[in-house]
């Protein structure tokens, strides 16, 4: 594990009850990379990317975030999670809150900054992600676009060294993808570390340092986004494209 | 026949007046110690021992099925037979009525409270985690709010019919708003003016408590409208 790795996913194993989701994962991140992950469903990108900052708890193997190994012994988890940020599918915005208290809330408690350097913070974002004018608004006034970029906000707004997208736009009605794909790409452009779960195959083709093909609870294949979506060489791999691009 | 003046005089003397601040002093505490209680019990039911559920089960089984005059007269007469410590000065018909009453309100409040938090969604406790907040900071600044924005309305019907049930308190003769009007009765027999003087502190305590609900309401649903 050298300083240049932001995520390393060694041999791991995870079970729900009797049943194997993930089977022998290897993965490794490198600061700057962005990984995207694809597969058909129930074939276990969420339950991985969610490992990545133990929302969910792996059995087996190594999951080293930032040079620290998450395992059950890990006191404060909650340091490792304040550096990744996480964009979920359904957003997960606080309702009661408005979107400058979303941007702030974690700001104020975790990072224990006072309230105007928070603000400013998360102002900054909200025009990053261009939508300053709905600060006072509460997310449920939000169009899901207008919301998912707000948790991107949200997110950036605790200066994370990773990003993880799950699914980001899949809640998305159709013209409301683009602006938060956008989104992503600036990210990207930035030279943010993202690992994202997504069947957006031009996002992919834009951005990926590399693409991940799940199924099972394996990884099938992986490579350059140009030639995996061109020349895959597995037979599953070969048949999700097919169906994905028709 | 009903006398305006003697009924004037009943709603002003003080007595009532102490009687009623007794009333609401008594159900203010047996719903602030439920509301924590009932919350701990509440999360309680979601343990995964089996044996901490099946407690919390019991307990509310207990507590729900027993009538409030029961359990208040248990409280006042049994308690004192079981152990010494409850024969000192300490156990007041206050103390009595605030244990008794307390011990059924948590029944009560931990079913509400608990489907109130169940209500919550993962979601919510998952995306503050991500952001790294702190299990306690998720509880008091995400998911609390949250629950009892839902709770509100239950908890407010829960607090006006727990106010009314420490009238029962009059059988351990509590000096509160009954017991203070049974007295006056005792000496006067103008049942009509004094029950009528109760009456009309128990609607102003309700109606107070019912708008103070419908602003309660009002502020936690910001961003729900
Ligand atoms: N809490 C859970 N308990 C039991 N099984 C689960 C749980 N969460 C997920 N699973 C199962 O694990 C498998 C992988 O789930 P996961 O959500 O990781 O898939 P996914 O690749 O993200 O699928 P999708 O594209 O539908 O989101 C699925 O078969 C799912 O049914
Ligand atoms: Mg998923």
């Amino acid at each position: 594990m050298n300083t240049q790795t932001a995520i390393q996913v060694a041999g791991v194993n995870k079970w729900y009850g009797a049943f194997q989701v993930l089977k022998g994962i290897d993965l490794t991140v490198r600061k700057g990379e962005r990984i995207v992950i694809c597969g058909p469903s129930g074939s276990g990108k969420s339950t991985l990317i969610r490992c990545m900052n133990r929302l969910e708890v792996h059995q087996e193997g190594s999951i080293i975030v930032n040079g620290i190994e998450l395992t059950s012994q890990l006191k404060r988890i909650d340091r490792v999670r304040s550096d990744v940020g996480m964009v979920f599918q359904h957003f997960n915005l606080f309702p009661h809150l408005t979107v400058l208290e979303n941007c702030t809330v974690a700001q104020r408690w975790v990072r224990k900054l006072p309230k105007k350097q928070a603000t400013e913070i998360a102002m900054k974002y909200l025009e990053r992600v261009h939508i300053p004018e709905k600060a006072d608004k509460y997310p449920g006034q939000l169009s899901g676009g207008q919301q998912q970029r707000v948790a991107i906000a949200r997110a950036l707004c605790m200066n994370p060294c990773i990003m993880l997208f799950d699914e980001p736009t899949s809640a998305l009605d159709p013209e409301m993808v683009k602006e938060v794909l956008d989104t992503m790409i600036s990210l990207a452009a930035d030279g943010m570390t993202m690992v994202c779960v997504t069947h957006e195959m031009n996002f992919a083709r834009e951005v990926a340092s590399e693409v991940v093909f799940m199924d099972g609870g394996q990884i099938i294949e992986r490579n350059k986004p140009d030639i995996l979506f061109s020349a895959p060489t597995h037979e599953r791999t070969k048949r999700f494209l097919g169906k994905l691009l028709h | 026949m009903f006398q305006l003046d003697l009924f004037l005089q009943a709603i002003f003397s003080a007595p009532l007046f102490q009687g009623a601040l007794l009333t609401i002093g008594l159900s203010l505490c047996v719903m602030a110690v439920s509301l924590v209680l009932g919350m701990g019990l509440g999360s309680m039911a979601g343990s995964p021992r089996r044996s901490v559920r099946w407690l919390v089960t019991l307990y509310v089984w207990l507590f729900r099925g027993a009538p409030a005059l029961l359990v208040l007269l248990f409280v006042w007469n049994g308690l004192p037979q079981i152990s010494e410590i409850f024969r000192a000065g300490w156990f007041t018909p206050f103390v009595a009525a605030f244990l008794a009453l307390s011990l059924i309100q948590i029944a009560y409040l931990a079913e509400i409270l608990r489907s109130a938090f169940a209500a919550v969604g993962r979601g919510q406790q998952e995306g503050a985690a991500a952001l790294g907040m702190h299990r306690w900071q998720i509880f008091l600044v995400i998911t609390m709010p949250q629950a009892l924005r839902i709770a509100v309305p239950s908890l407010m019907n829960e607090f006006i019919s727990l106010l009314k049930t420490t009238s029962l308190a009059t059988v351990i003769s509590l000096k509160e708003l009954m017991t203070v009007s049974q007295f006056a009765i005792a000496t006067s027999f103008r049942f009509l003016e004094w029950y009528g003087a109760a009456l009309v502190y128990y609607l102003v305590i309700v109606s107070v408590l019912t708008l103070a609900q419908n602003r309660i309401e009002h502020v936690l649903s910001r961003g729900y409208r």
